[in-house]
């Protein structure tokens, strides 16, 4: 641990000293960093702006360009939004959504730890073999599989239920999140497990009472990635799920929106705006986990 | 030390006890929740895929087995060869410019800039909502009648006429790599901005002492100890990208006329949409070389490279 914190100081440290930035002038600061960042800033968050907009322009706004600015709204309604919550199933579908990702996060967190924890310490015969196939299972992609998973999915009698998802998902989350487990463990010091060891305590109670309080950082980095990925996932869904009500939000806003009706842009806009802020308030909650989450299975 | 002395204590007991306490039996059991889940659903499926791909199953329909009969179908079927071209071509155009830029914003993000951890969080922003509901702002965005991009050019006197964007099989081409770029840049950026956080500073001041240009405190400094960050996020970029399956469903489904087919939209074409899964199955039994090419190039590639210039040292 003392390592880690002292990591910590150290990448503080680099960060806040100045380093050689003070032989830029301030002309060629602006040009070669605040001129470039502003525009690639704009065009990363235009989109969203851009959906933002049009979930609350009022119809005739939409289709009129030259009557009305389009970058800018009169009178803003909240009409799409409003239809979107109380006269379509998007409250079902949302519902299905965050139930199908909660379930799948809890499963492959349960399994990532107990297989992240024997591989880095129980160091049983063939732990290496373990973890390189738990990595090579993070490179097949959800595309080759699901062909076949529709197969087996039918067999085993989950076609169109959400039982099919909470299953399939930790395909997708336990590689990756056990990898990451697997780096946060190796940071917790032998000692304490050796300790706990000499006082009788069974490996069980180590894991429960010593490795995972300490390793909460990692677990909550794991969960919620795990959470954003199944928010996410699409191709499983679109699959396996056929009717309407158990359909998850991504999918169903692609299925059911769609229609020849030219005003359709405001609902599907305002059903791609409330798909995609549960994700934005988690992600501004925990902006330094999904770092590390993303940084940490990378660099392991 | 201490898991020896337990081993060897282990063996007097009875079996219960071996295998409730033993080193590898207790591996075993703590492997097993996750290895039940990736055989069942991963491992299976699969070898299940490749066999698939050798009958000619259909939905409802167990298939009998027919050789290769779905592959000499697929080498003549010119919508399959020009969506293993389309894929190709998207993951090297994509990957090429998701680098350059992503190196570009992480070495910007890199500078001594106030607001630094606030701008690196809205970086992130475009990798965090879901792909297809971004996808579809740009269906909108993309319009053909009612785009904002056609409506800006218009007024700034540049086109006389909307671009049709992705009912033009180039035009919808070039829009699904710019769309797949805009969403890949800031995973690419912010994973290599991690890696530049880890160069010391005094490393920079020691090469500009010694008369470094800023090119050179780039190619000597920085990129060698970037390249093992660089291999891995390439890596994992191209695969990722070769097998994406989203963005084009939620935007155009491949069309206009087969022209915007990855291998992955065109297999589930055949196989759910249409019905024939070993077909489909065959379809995607072609990507594996494909992806095992792509890891191999990218992992070997650059891995080389850093052992050439002794990165592993430190």
């Amino acid at each position: 641990m003392t390592e880690v914190s002292q990591n910590f100081a150290k990448a503080n440290l680099a960060d806040a000293s100045e380093g050689m930035s003070y032989l830029d002038t301030l002309p060629r600061r602006v040009i070669t960093t605040w001129i470039p960042l502003s525009l690639i800033l704009l065009v990363l968050l235009f989109p969203f702006y851009w959906m933002v907009l049009t979930a609350i322009k009022p119809d005739e706004q939409l289709i009129d360009m030259n009557k009305y600015n389009p970058f800018f709204v009169v009178g803003p309604t909240l009409k799409h939004i409003n239809k979107l919550l109380f006269e379509s199933r998007y409250p079902q579908w949302l519902w299905n959504t965050t139930y199908v990702s909660v379930l799948a996060t809890f499963v492959s967190l349960f399994a990532s730890v107990m297989a992240a924890y024997a591989i880095v310490r129980l160091r049983f015969r063939g732990a290496q073999l373990a973890g390189g196939l738990i990595f090579l299972a993070y490179l097949v992609p959800p595309s080759i599989l699901f062909i076949p998973l529709a197969t087996v999915v039918q067999s085993y009698g989950l076609f169109d239920s959400p039982m099919a998802l909470v299953l399939v998902y930790p395909t997708i989350l336990i590689p990756f999140s056990t990898w990451l487990l697997m780096g946060y463990f190796k940071t917790i010091p032998f000692e304490l497990e050796e300790c706990a060891l000499i006082d009788g305590a069974t490996r069980l109670q180590i894991l429960t009472k010593i490795i995972l309080p300490l390793a909460v950082p990692g677990l909550i980095s794991a969960g919620i990635f795990s959470l954003t990925l199944c928010w996410n996932e699409f191709i499983y869904a679109l699959t396996f799920i056929n009717s309407v009500q158990n359909k998850t939000a991504p999918v169903a806003i692609v299925n059911e929106f769609v229609d020849g009706d030219i005003y359709r842009w405001g609902s599907l806009m305002a059903g791609a705006l409330v798909g995609s802020l549960p994700l934005v308030i988690l992600y501004s909650f925990f902006v330094e986990y999904y770092v590390s989450a993303m940084t940490g299975a990378v660099k392991e | 030390m201490t898991d020896a002395a337990i081993a060897s204590t282990a063996t007097g007991r009875s079996t219960w006890e071996r295998v409730t306490s033993h080193r590898d039996w207790m591996g075993f059991w703590f492997m097993t929740p996750a290895a039940l889940i990736l055989i069942m659903f991963l491992a299976y499926p699969l070898g299940l895929g490749v066999w698939l791909s050798f009958t000619d199953a259909k939905i409802g329909k167990a298939g009998s087995f027919v050789g290769i009969e779905n592959y000499e179908w697929l080498s003549d079927d010119t919508v399959f060869w020009g969506a293993v071209f389309f894929t190709l071509g998207y993951t090297i155009i994509a990957s090429i410019i998701k680098f350059g830029l992503g190196l570009y914003v992480a070495l910007l993000l890199n500078k001594n800039l106030p607001f630094k951890a606030l701008l690196r969080s809205i970086v992130l922003i475009p990798y965090i909502v879901p792909t297809v509901l971004s996808a579809i702002a740009f269906w909108w965005i993309f319009d053909s009648q009612f785009s904002i991009i056609s409506w800006s050019l218009t007024k700034m006197g540049l086109i006389d006429h909307n671009i049709n964007f992705l009912g033009d099989p180039w035009n919808a081409r070039l829009c699904l790599i710019a769309v797949n770029i805009w969403r890949g840049v800031p995973f690419v950026a912010i994973t290599l901005l991690a890696g530049l956080q880890t160069v010391s500073p005094s490393l920079y001041e020691a090469a500009t002492i010694d008369g470094a240009s800023r090119w050179q405190n780039f190619r000597f400094v920085t990129y060698p100890l970037l390249t093992p960050i660089i291999a891995v996020v390439m890596t994992f970029s191209v695969l990722f990208t070769f097998t994406d399956f989203q963005l084009i469903w939620a935007m155009t489904r491949g069309g206009p006329v087969n022209s915007t087919h990855l291998m992955a939209t065109l297999s589930f074409q055949r196989a759910i949409v249409g019905g024939s899964l070993g077909e489909g199955a065959a379809i995607s039994t072609a990507m594996i070389p494909f992806l095992l090419a792509a890891i191999g190039f990218s992992w070997f590639g650059l891995q080389k490279r850093k052992w050439q210039q002794g990165g592993d040292n430190d």
